[in-house]
C-alpha cells in the first residue's frame, strides 16, 4: 500500500471523483493554474481544465454563493477557502442558504456541496491564518463539519463528503499537510461521515480528541505505555454531528476521560463531548472530565513563545493524560 | 542509599513546637526538595514544611494532630545514595507482588480522602457487594480507583462488609491526642447538624483561634472597665488634614493610628500595664510592641506594630494599611505576628460602642476602640454636642489592679483629648 501525504489524499480523494462524477467542480481563489496556495488541486487544472477548475475572485461570500447555487441545481461543487480563518464572509450564505435549504424548502432543493478549508496552528500564521473555526458551525443542523486526522480517513472521508447530498465543511489541519504521512489504498473506498474511529485500544484512561491532536494522542500514549499506562484514543473524525454512540462507549471503558482541542476552550466541540458523556456516563466516571484546549484568548500569537504557549502539543498532552491516569 | 530524617523545623522565631495538621505526602511517595510535605500549626498561621531532601517518603513517624517539638524526626525519607536504580527496584516488586490478592485488602492506613468515591466505584461495589472501607486504593491520596476493584473483583478476593475483623474499627478511628483534648472540652457532644444545615470542618487558623481564645479566657482572670473619651479635638484636627494626608500619602489617617500612637505612650509611662505573666513572676516587656486585630471574612489575625512608641502617627497609619492588605491577600507571615505587648482591637470600625475583649495571651491587657459617636455632653453647666467614644479595657487581674488601669485609661483619655494642631504632630 503506498504511503502519501495528508495533503496528497486531498488531492487524490478530489481528482478520482472529478474522474468518477462530471457533475463534480472545483472552486476557489488561486485553485486553478496555481494548483492552491499549499498545491491541494496542484494538477487538477491541466487534467480537467478551466471549466472544471475555477479560479475565483478573492470574494469567500461569492464563492460559497455561486457553489451553493451550483449544487441546487445538481452539480457537486468543491469550494474551497483558502484559509478557514477567510470563511467568516461566507457565514451567511453556508449558515442561512446551505444549512436550511433542504428543511425550508420541504425537501423541494437539496445542497451537496463540500466546502473545504485549511485550519489550525503552529505554523508562524498568527491571527489571520491559524484559527479554529468548526464551533462556529457546529450547532446548525443541516451541516456536517468533518475533520479527518489521517491520510486515510482524508481520502475516504473527503470522497464520502463529495457524494453526501446535503453541505459537508471539510476541514484540514494545515500543518498536518505535509507532516502526516500514512498507508492510503489506491481503490476506491469511503468511510462514513458520522462515525468517530478507536486510533488506539487502552484500559486505563480515554483521549477523545479529532485533527491534528489525534497524532499528539497517541505519541503520548506510546511513552505512557512504557510506563504500564495503557490508553485508549478515540478519533472523533465527525465533529458534527457527533458519534454520540461512540463517545459514550469509549468514556464508559475506562471511565476517565480527556478531551483535547487545539480551539480555544470556552463552547468549543470538546465542551459538546463533555455534556454528552455528563448527560450518559455519570455512573461509569471515575474521575472529572478532564480537557485540555487553547486558552480563552482571541487569537493565536505570532510571537513563537506566545505561540507555543497557546497551542496544545504532545507534552501538554502527556502530562494531562498522566495527571488523569494518577488520579 | 541513605535514610534522612525531616525534622520539625523552628517556624518562627519564638516557636518551639508545631502541630502538624495534615500530612501531604505518605509513604511511598516520591517529593523532591522543597516540595511542600505537611501543613503545620504555629501560633496563628499554617505553614508548609518543605521537605530538605529528594526522594521517597519511607516512614511517617507523627500522625495528623500531633503537636511535635521543634527538631523532633517527622518523617524518614530515603535518598538515592551511589547504588539507587536496583534496590529499590527490588524492594517494591516484591512487595507489589505480595500484594496481589490479600494486602489489596488493608484495613491500616485509611486516609481522610478515601471516604469519596467516584460514581464508577460506587456503582461496581455495589454491583459486587464490596465493603469499600477495607479496599486499598491506589489513585491520588490514597483514592480508590476503579481499576483497583477490578482488579479485585479479578483475584476473586472480595472483601464483604460482615468478613471484617473488629479490630479494624480500632484503626479507623486513631486516638486524638494532646491539644485535641482542649477542643474536645468545647466541642458539645451531642450535638447534630440537621437537613441543610451546613458542616465546617475546624482548621487550621480556626482551631489555633479558638485554642487561644479559650487558653486565654480559661486561665487569666479577666476583669473590665470602660472610660469615656471627647475626642471632638481629634475629630476636628483630623477632618482639616485627612484629604491632604492621603493626596500625599496615598493612604488614609484612620483615627485608629491615633488610638495606637496614645496607647504606646500611656504604655511607656505606665510599663506595668506592658507585661505578661510567666507563673512564678511577671516580665515587664522593654518593647511596646503594639497587637492590631484585623479580621478576614473567616478568620482573625493580630498583626504586630513592633517599636511603636518610636514612631509617629504617620508611620504608625502606613503600618495599619500595609498590614491589613497583608492579612487581606493572605501574604502575612508568622514573624509579622509575633512579639506583640498589648492589643488594640478597632471595634468600633464595626459601630460597636461597646465591648469585653479577650485578653491576646500572654498579654496582660487589651484596649477596645469603640465607635466614635455625637452625643450631647454638659460642660460648664451646658448642653453641648461632642464626638464621644468609649475605651474599653480588659485586664488580667493577675497582673494588674485597677488602680493603674485606671491611671494608664486617664491618660490616654487626656492624650485623645487634648489632640490638636499645637499638641500633636502627625509626622
Amino acid at each position: 500500500m503506498p504511503v502519501i501525504s495528508y495533503i496528497d489524499a486531498v488531492t487524490t480523494a478530489i481528482r478520482e471523483e472529478m474522474e468518477r462524477d462530471s457533475r463534480v467542480f472545483v472552486l476557489g481563489e488561486d485553485v486553478g493554474k496555481k494548483g492552491g496556495v499549499f498545491k491541494a488541486t496542484n494538477g487538477l487544472y491541466e487534467q480537467f481544465g478551466e471549466e472544471r477548475v475555477i479560479d475565483t475572485p478573492l470574494a469567500e461570500s461569492a464563492i460559497a454563493g455561486v457553489g451553493i447555487g451550483a449544487a441546487m441545481y445538481g452539480m457537486r461543487p468543491i469550494a474551497e477557502m483558502q484559509f478557514a480563518d477567510f470563511i467568516m464572509p461566507a457565514v451567511n450564505q453556508i449558515i442561512s442558504e446551505a444549512a436550511k435549504i433542504r428543511y425550508r424548502s420541504n425537501n423541494d432543493w437539496d445542497c451537496p456541496i463540500v466546502i473545504r478549508a485549511p485550519y489550525g496552528g503552529g505554523v508562524h500564521g498568527a491571527l489571520y491564518h491559524s484559527q479554529s473555526v468548526e464551533a462556529i458551525f457546529a450547532n446548525q443542523p443541516g451541516l456536517k463539519i468533518v475533520m479527518p486526522s489521517t491520510p486515510y480517513d482524508v481520502k475516504g472521508l473527503l470522497k464520502a463528503a463529495i457524494r453526501d447530498n446535503d453541505p459537508v465543511l471539510f476541514f484540514e489541519h494545515k500543518r498536518a499537510y505535509r507532516l502526516i504521512k500514512g498507508e492510503v489504498p489506491n481503490d476506491d473506498y469511503v468511510l462514513p461521515i458520522g462515525k468517530a474511529d478507536v486510533k488506539r485500544q487502552g484500559e486505563d484512561i480515554t483521549v477523545i480528541t479529532y485533527g491534528l491532536c489525534v497524532h499528539f494522542a497517541l505519541q503520548a500514549a506510546e511513552k505512557l505505555a512504557s510506563d504500564g499506562i495503557s490508553v485508549h484514543v478515540l478519533d472523533l473524525r465527525t465533529v458534527y454531528p457527533l458519534d454520540k454512540e461512540a463517545i459514550i462507549e469509549a468514556a464508559a471503558k475506562t471511565g476517565k476521560v480527556l478531551l483535547i482541542t487545539e480551539d480555544t476552550k470556552e463552547g468549543s466541540i470538546i465542551s459538546e463531548v463533555s455534556a454528552i458523556i455528563a448527560e450518559n456516563c455519570l455512573f461509569d466516571l471515575d474521575a472529572p472530565i478532564m480537557r485540555l484546549a487553547g486558552p480563552d484568548v482571541p487569537a493565536m500569537p505570532y510571537a513563537p513563545t506566545m505561540e507555543k504557549y497557546f497551542m496544545v502539543n504532545p507534552d501538554k498532552v502527556e502530562k494531562a493524560m498522566r495527571e488523569l491516569a494518577e488520579y | 542509599m541513605t535514610i534522612e530524617q525531616m525534622k520539625m523545623p523552628q517556624l518562627g522565631e519564638s516557636v518551639t513546637e508545631g502541630t502538624i495538621s495534615k500530612w501531604l505526602v505518605k509513604p511511598g511517595d516520591t517529593v523532591s526538595k522543597y516540595e511542600a510535605i505537611a501543613e503545620v500549626i504555629t501560633d496563628k498561621v499554617n505553614a508548609e514544611i518543605p521537605s530538605s531532601f529528594t526522594g521517597v517518603i519511607k516512614e511517617l513517624k507523627a500522625s495528623e494532630d500531633e503537636t511535635l517539638a521543634v527538631g523532633e524526626v517527622i518523617c524518614l525519607i530515603e535518598v538515592e545514595g551511589c547504588e539507587p536504580d536496583k534496590a529499590r527496584e527490588n524492594e517494591p516488586i516484591q512487595s507489589v507482588d505480595k500484594n496481589i490478592g490479600t494486602s489489596q485488602v488493608a484495613a491500616a492506613d485509611v486516609t481522610i480522602s478515601k471516604a469519596r468515591y467516584s460514581p464508577a466505584v460506587l456503582k461496581i461495589s455495589q454491583e459486587n457487594d464490596i465493603d469499600l472501607e477495607q479496599v486499598k486504593g491506589t489513585g491520588k491520596e490514597g483514592r480508590i480507583t476503579r481499576k483497583d476493584l477490578l482488579k479485585l473483583i479479578e483475584s476473586g478476593n472480595i472483601p464483604k462488609a460482615d468478613a471484617r475483623k473488629p479490630a479494624s474499627n480500632q484503626v479507623l478511628n486513631p486516638v486524638p491526642d494532646l491539644k485535641k483534648e482542649q477542643l474536645n472540652t468545647m466541642q458539645a457532644k451531642a450535638i447534630q447538624s440537621a437537613v441543610g444545615d451546613i458542616e465546617i470542618p475546624v482548621t487550621g487558623v480556626r482551631k489555633a483561634i479558638a485554642a487561644n481564645m479559650q487558653k486565654s479566657k480559661h486561665e487569666a482572670p479577666h476583669a473590665w472597665m470602660m472610660v469615656e473619651v471627647d475626642a471632638t479635638n481629634l475629630v476636628r484636627y483630623r477632618e482639616s488634614i485627612k484629604q491632604e494626608f492621603k493626596q500625599t500619602e496615598g493612604y488614609n489617617l484612620t483615627y485608629f493610628a491615633f488610638f495606637v500612637k496614645a496607647v504606646a505612650q500611656g504604655l511607656k509611662e505606665f510599663p506595668e500595664i506592658n507585661s505578661m505573666w510567666a507563673g512564678d513572676k511577671i516580665i515587664q516587656k522593654k518593647d511596646i510592641n503594639i497587637s492590631i486585630a484585623v479580621a478576614t471574612d473567616t478568620a482573625l489575625f493580630v498583626p504586630v506594630i513592633k517599636h511603636a512608641d518610636e514612631k509617629t502617627i504617620k508611620g504608625i497609619a502606613r503600618e495599619i494599611a500595609e498590614l491589613a492588605q497583608k492579612v487581606r491577600t493572605g501574604k502575612i507571615k508568622s514573624d509579622e505576628m509575633q512579639d506583640g505587648t498589648f492589643t488594640v482591637n478597632n471595634t468600633g470600625s464595626f459601630g460597636s460602642i461597646q465591648s469585653m475583649g479577650i485578653i491576646n495571651h500572654p498579654q496582660a491587657a487589651i484596649l477596645q476602640v469603640e465607635s466614635i459617636v455625637k452625643r450631647p455632653v454638659i460642660i460648664d453647666g451646658m448642653i453641648a454636642v461632642r464626638d464621644m467614644v468609649n475605651l474599653c479595657l480588659s485586664l488580667d487581674h493577675r497582673i494588674l489592679d485597677g488602680l493603674v488601669c485606671g491611671r494608664f485609661l486617664a491618660r490616654v483619655k487626656e492624650i485623645i483629648e487634648t489632640t490638636t494642631p499645637q499638641n500633636t504632630t502627625i509626622y
